[in-house]
């Protein structure tokens, strides 16, 4: 009772998505600061061994709904047995990924529960509210920490009087972590056939490609990103050449995937994918605040740019003015000149 | 055979269009200095609607927005383009409602439209960027859903196929009706003004607006009935009050923060050769690279 909720999504190889991992490893930290039991719910086809994989992420208790008729995902079924277990087991916290699946279904349940919803998050927190009109307090909520109105501005939405609290939380910007290896918490199986009926399944798959991921931006140690600045689709093929070079992957600002120098799987942003790398160049990239969140975090990042006054530069920590054909090959000569 | 679709759609701030005024110096945002426009996602769910009713003999299009008196704009500029009808849910009362009271109101006022076939709209509005009040009165309407729409494949009186845009992939699927879809920005783009349509609906107006109106359109809409856009207000949906606006909303807004740049200590370079050599020898030698 009263414990943290991840709703945890099946991938296309049947493993758990990176996304309920990332949000796994978050509740983790969240359900001990408040001194509650962390339960994931896994709802798919064939889940033989899947606690295998969660538990090592500090999960306690493992819910487990397996039926041939729920992979691949579709909302009815799924939200027919999630809304009967949150009614059940009364959590305090649900999660859900910003994912197709997560934004499809959470909704949904908190229609259904009325409770509050938050989309989008980048940052959860536990703390205290003080209701302005009341001046009641409300101790140890959910803090959920998004960007709104296009990205200028950032919000902290609270849920102080309805239970649980939900939120969707954007994939990349929680870490992942392992809690203990051996860590073992213990299984809950579904029964399925209580929570379903014939209506649920009047949506149909009739046909689907889906394709694994193959540019992966948001793992990468290092980013070499590009903007509007780039100029043509011909010219990013200069920053592939540095991106093998030393290890990275390309990502891209909207303005470049808008204008078609960059495939949408780079970009980089609040629209795009959210990064922390190691290193991040952004050549010829301005830096709208929409691109900044998405990347700002990052440890180190230089910034090529032929102004000086790009507002990208205000975070960087080498900035480098002038025309990036020039620069980037240099920077390709010195790094093979120093190496090794 | 009547077929209905009804058409959710949303007047928005033009938050892709940010100028330097947008933003209060308190850091909240300033909506006035902010254009108003047909939320872009919306547009493409209304090409899509208008689509449906090509292909389906005797479909009509119905609009709901919910909004203050001035979105009335986004019913005249969907006259323009094909639906039969608009209706202005307009009230202070829902004034401060989250998408959950958002989508009580929506749902109330569907109701109001029984029979229906399909409700459609756009994924989500680019003021909240969301993607929940679909949903959300899906549920209260106790209907299927199918978001992330691109394209409406087929119709016909027992079954709709659609084709969902997903992030990494396509998923054709079936339903039945009646059915909510959220349609997604992949899909086409929507149609210009039809000029015939633009003169049969231009002295179109709700009651707010004719009271502004310095002469009197009285004869015209005796003559036309159809010009009159109507508007709901709470009363005329039948609301449970502690369900609406800011109470009817469970999350509240704790903090804004102005997204403000800290500005860091940088190091200034320039494009020559002993510039770029140290760079990438401090980055080699911090093991950042290599």
């Amino acid at each position: 009772m009263n414990n943290l909720f991840v709703y945890c999504e099946v991938a296309e190889d049947n493993s758990i998505a990176d996304i309920s991992i990332e949000l796994l490893s978050k509740g983790r930290r969240l359900a001990n600061e408040l001194n509650c039991k962390l339960e994931a719910l896994v709802i798919g086809n064939k889940l033989n061994k899947i606690e295998e994989q969660l538990f090592p992420y500090g999960v306690d208790i493992l819910h487990i709904a397996d039926d041939k008729r729920l992979f691949p995902y579709t909302t009815l079924p799924h939200a027919s047995i999630v809304k009967e277990i949150l009614k059940k087991e009364k959590p305090q916290i649900v999660l859900f990924g910003a994912s197709p699946i997560g934004r499809d279904l959470a909704p949904r349940i908190a229609s259904s529960l009325r409770c509050g919803l938050t989309a989008d998050c980048t940052n959860l927190k536990i703390g205290d509210y003080i209701e302005d009109k009341t001046k009641k307090q409300y101790k140890n909520i959910l803090y959920q920490i998004r960007p709104a109105f296009g990205g200028n501005i950032i919000a902290t939405i609270v849920n102080p009087k309805t239970r649980p609290q939900m939120a969707t939380v954007r994939e990349g910007v929680m870490k992942k972590e392992i809690f203990l290896d051996n860590y073992k918490g213990i299984v809950k199986k579904i029964d399925v056939d209580k929570y379903l009926n014939d209506c649920d399944f009047v949506v149909k798959i009739i046909e689907r490609h889906i394709e694994q991921q193959k540019i992966n931006v948001k793992d990468a140690q290092i980013i070499v990103s590009g903007g509007y600045g780039v100029g043509s689709k011909e010219n990013f093929s200069i920053l592939f050449d540095l991106a093998k070079l030393i290890g990275a992957e390309v990502g891209a600002s909207r303005a470049a995937v808008d204008a078609g120098f960059a495939e949408k799987e780079r970009q980089v942003g609040q629209s795009g994918v959210t990064v922390h790398p190691k290193l991040y160049i952004a050549c010829g990239i301005s830096g709208a605040v929409q691109h900044r969140a998405g990347m700002e975090q990052s440890v180190k990042i230089i910034s090529i740019n032929i102004d000086k006054n790009a507002p990208i530069n205000k975070i960087a920590d080498y900035t480098i003015t002038g025309n990036l054909s020039k620069i980037i090959p240099k920077m390709i000569k010195y790094y093979k000149e120093n190496s090794k | 055979m009547s077929f209905k679709i009804i058409l959710l759609a949303k007047q928005v701030p033009d938050t892709k269009n940010v100028g330097k005024d947008a933003m209060k110096k308190d850091g909240t945002v300033n909506r006035s200095a902010l254009p108003a426009i047909f939320n872009p996602e919306d547009m493409n769910a209304l090409e899509q609607a208008i689509r449906i009713k090509e292909s389906v003999e005797g479909a009509e299009i119905i609009l709901l927005t919910m909004g203050p008196p001035r979105a009335a704009n986004i019913i005249r500029e969907s006259l323009y383009r094909g639906i039969d009808k608009g209706y202005l849910i307009t009230d202070r009362r829902f004034a401060g409602s989250d998408t959950l009271a958002t989508s009580y109101a929506i749902s109330l006022a569907i109701k109001k439209l029984e029979p229906f076939n399909i409700v459609i709209s756009g994924r989500q509005a680019i003021d909240g960027d969301t993607a929940q009040v679909g949903p959300q009165t899906a549920e209260k309407l106790n209907i299927p859903q199918i978001t992330y729409a691109e394209k409406i494949l087929n119709v016909n009186n027992k079954q709709i196929t659609v084709k969902r845009r997903l992030e990494r992939g396509i998923e054709i699927v079936t339903s039945t009706m009646p059915v909510l879809i959220t349609v997604n920005s992949s899909a086409p783009k929507c149609r210009a003004r039809n000029s015939k349509l633009v003169m049969k609906f231009k002295h179109s107006n709700t009651d707010s607006e004719l009271q502004n109106k310095t002469i009197s359109y009285t004869e015209l809409y005796d003559k036309r009935p159809y010009l009159k856009i109507k508007e709901w207000s709470v009363d005329d949906l039948n609301t449970n009050p502690e369900r609406l606006g800011l109470s009817g909303s469970p999350t509240k807004v704790k903090k804004i923060e102005n997204v403000v740049l800290q500005q860091k200590q940088s190091k200034a370079l320039s494009d020559n050769n002993n510039d770029i050599q140290e760079l990438m020898k401090e980055l080699i030698n911090s093991h950042i690279i290599g």
